[in-house]
């Protein structure tokens, strides 16, 4: 019985939905009508990858990698440093000093963008339960669609090359930055926004005051995730003809070249543990640019000390921080 | 013009208020309206707040007390009700006005203190005057003028994650003072303090106030600090208040049965006060009485001592009927040479608990005086024991107990006894 009821649905007992059929005509139709809305769009992103790709070139090579580890030298640690020297040094030697230029180029632009896109949007979403109830899903959407598929609609859209590798990598690096700024946003203790209230403060300065500083750590956790996925998917564009260490390893599989595979690989590694450990450095406050939050909490004089102490959990007259490049040491 | 005045308060949560608001007014009972999926928070709350008095709204947790309070500022609206501040109607102003309503005229001390942990002690307690537009050397200026009131201009550099419980709360006061508003909102201001310090910070507020006389609405679970801190006490129960009065007028008269429960946790010894059970001031003897007269006196009444005056209106000390009777004995014109005993004075404000040792010696009585050391009134011995026992207060006319040693009836009266 049962059988012949699950026969019957695979023989067509169910009307068979043409999802993709529309969606292709969809797309269709906005390719014909808005190709000159993605001409400006490939121009602008076009100019401003190369660009800072030609910018990040000029350099001898060495000399940009020795600037790179001494800014990390500055955020984080000595050890960071001498650390990602060697590896810079080793991309160098490597040959991959050029594609990795590009591929960085194309994940810090596409990083850009979709943070500049995400925060606002994160915002937006904890301030409203009906814009966060509309957004999960299609954050969900987002995220779990298969990095894949992103590539063929941007390529209908905008040619092979490197717009759709950057157009596919923020949308699919963005969610991170919309959730963890919604997240940290919320997550602010309701009582100091009742406070900002109960003083008069208008709500913008409420936001930009006490919000998006205390939220900080958790938005710059956010930042460090969409570069590292933008990294992930910078490697996927290179499908599509985006240059960098993508096309290193596209050209690798199509040559079963496992050396080339390998470097190119490595390489993306090295570019990824140098982004992450430079934006969480970012993000936790363990280095020594603790003043992030003055930069937006106007009038505030947050001076060397950082965001770590909460004012709840440490009761008793010591510093927070335990960590030893802890910026909260008491400065008496 | 009384400095808050709240008439016909409501707040309901949930679905369909105006309608719930309409029932409760009809009389409807809480069950039934929660039945319709409404939530009264607060029901029907009228109350003045005078000028420099310090209000103190109690109630148990769900009472409705901070629902009040975050109507008074607007931070909550009201479903139904005005609510005044000064000579402004705030339930009638838009966002804007009500900022400005705020940033002017009000501010705030919250429970868990909510400072912000970004900003230094001095950024916190610059806060008001930042957000009113201030400049920042004249609002740091004043910043550091709150917190030196607080005693913490010492830590101002400091962020308040390096501050003790108490300390933050103190800043958390430094920020509501430094706005100079006339009114000010402490919400639990104390109640996550160790009693130790809560005590300490009660006693601080009490300073404050004498000096700064702003009005305050002080919120709070605790009675014995409500009787503390209050100059009257609102009592809320499940969203009503139950009671307005004088911490005197709670105490001696509760309004109900849920009134009457809490006092009996009250620590008397500390909420009563030698005015709650001094009788009234006897005529002190002057020191020209003759020792004779004042002896057929004495003993007319049945006391051990009288209490003799300096001629203004002080105690200068004690005569026990001994050193009378000594000094008819031996002729004396007056009162003048007798030796008298030092008084025990306490003041109006002396609390049972501090009396119990001045009654416990038996020779001289309690004598109650004011700043000036001006005679209020004396305590008679056994109504110290009674307060603490909660034993209803005579009437002030009751005649002194006749066997009453050294008690109030230890005094002449203006009648037998002239200088």
């Amino acid at each position: 019985m049962a059988d012949t009821v699950f026969r019957a649905a695979e023989d067509g007992a169910l009307p068979q939905i043409p999802v993709g059929d529309w969606i292709d005509s969809g797309f269709d139709w906005v390719t014909e009508n808005f190709s000159p809305v993605f001409d400006v769009i490939s121009a602008g992103t076009e100019t401003g990858v190369e660009g800072l790709r030609d910018a990040l070139l000029f350099p001898p090579s060495i000399l940009l990698a020795v600037v790179l580890a001494v800014l990390g030298g500055v955020v984080r640690s000595v050890r960071f440093a001498v650390v990602s020297l060697l590896g810079l040094l080793l991309l160098i030697s490597m040959r991959m000093w050029e594609p990795a230029m590009a591929t960085l180029a194309l994940v810090l632009v596409s990083a850009v963008i979709a943070v500049a896109i995400g925060i606002p949007i994160g915002v937006s979403a904890a301030k409203s339960d009906r814009v966060s109830a509309v957004l999960r899903p299609v954050l969900d959407f987002m995220q779990t669609m298969p990095a894949f598929v992103y590539l063929v609609p941007a390529v209908t859209f905008f040619g092979i090359g490197l717009v759709p590798g950057v157009v596919t990598t923020i949308i699919f690096a963005m969610p991170p930055a919309i959730r963890l700024t919604e997240l940290g946003i919320r997550q602010v203790d309701p009582e100091l926004v009742e406070a900002g209230h109960a003083f008069g403060s208008p709500p913008g300065k409420i936001l930009r005051g006490i919000q998006l500083p205390l939220a900080l750590p958790t938005i710059m956790a956010g930042v460090n995730q969409v570069i590292m996925l933008a990294l992930s998917m910078a490697v996927i564009a290179g499908l599509i003809g985006a240059a960098g260490l993508g096309g290193v390893v596209v050209t690798s599989i199509s040559r079963l070249d496992v050396g080339l595979g390998f470097e190119g690989g490595l390489s993306v590694v090295i570019l990824a543990i140098y982004l992450d450990r430079l934006t969480s450095a970012f993000g936790q406050q363990r280095g020594r640019l603790g003043g992030i939050p003055s930069f937006l909490s106007r009038g505030g004089t947050v001076g060397k000390a950082g965001l770590g102490a909460s004012s709840r959990s440490a009761d008793a007259v010591t510093p927070v921080g335990t960590d030893q490049n802890s910026p909260n040491r008491p400065a008496r | 013009m009384p400095a808050v005045h709240a008439e016909g308060l409501f707040k309901v949560f949930g679905r369909r208020t105006a309608e719930a608001v309409d029932r409760l007014r009809d009389g409807a009972s809480v069950a039934d309206v929660r039945e319709r999926g409404a939530t009264p928070a607060v029901i029907d709350v009228s109350l003045t707040v005078e000028p420099g008095e310090i209000f103190v709204v109690m109630g148990l947790s769900g009472s409705g007390k901070s629902t009040l309070l975050r109507m008074l500022n607007g931070l909550l609206e009201v479903t139904a009700g005005t609510v005044r501040v000064g000579d402004a109607e705030l339930t009638a102003l838009d966002d804007k006005a009500l900022r400005r309503l705020r940033q002017e005229q009000m501010s705030m001390v919250f429970q868990h203190f909510a400072l912000f942990p970004h900003r230094s002690v001095l950024d916190n307690a610059a806060y008001a005057l930042e957000v009113r537009g201030v400049d920042r050397a004249t609002r740091r200026a004043k910043a550091q003028e709150a917190l030196a009131l607080v005693g913490l201009d010492q830590w101002a550099d400091q962020k308040p994650g390096q501050l003790s419980g108490g300390m933050k709360q103190r800043v958390g006061l430094a920020r509501a003072l430094a706005a100079d508003t006339d009114l000010l909102l402490m919400d639990e201001a104390f109640s996550a303090l160790d009693p130790l310090i809560r005590r300490e910070m009660q006693d601080q507020l009490l300073e404050l106030q004498a000096s700064l006389g702003k009005t305050i609405v002080f919120i709070t679970h605790d009675l014995n600090e409500a009787m503390r801190l209050g100059d009257r006490i609102a009592i809320m129960r499940d969203g009503r208040i139950v009671q307005i009065g004088t911490p005197d007028q709670i105490l001696e008269d509760p309004a109900d049965d849920y009134v009457r429960q809490f006092l009996a946790d009250v620590d008397r010894g500390r909420v009563f006060t030698a005015r709650h059970v001094m009788v009234e001031a006897p005529t002190l003897v002057a020191p020209t009485a003759a020792p004779a007269h004042v002896l057929q006196t004495m003993q007319a009444h049945r006391t051990g001592s009288v209490l003799v005056g300096d001629g203004d209106g002080r105690v200068a000390g004690v005569a026990t009927e001994d050193a009378v009777r000594t000094a008819v004995a031996t002729g004396a014109p007056s009162l003048a040479g007798v030796a008298l005993l030092p008084p025990v004075d306490v003041r109006a404000t002396t609390t049972l608990s501090d009396l119990l040792a001045p009654a416990a010696q038996d020779e001289v009585p309690v004598t109650v005086v004011d700043d000036d050391g001006r005679l209020l009134g004396v305590v008679p011995r056994g109504a110290v024991l009674a307060a603490l026992g909660g034993v209803p207060r005579p009437a002030p006319s009751a005649a002194p107990a006749p066997a009453d040693p050294v008690g109030a009836s230890a005094v002449a009266t203006k009648e037998t006894i002239r200088g």
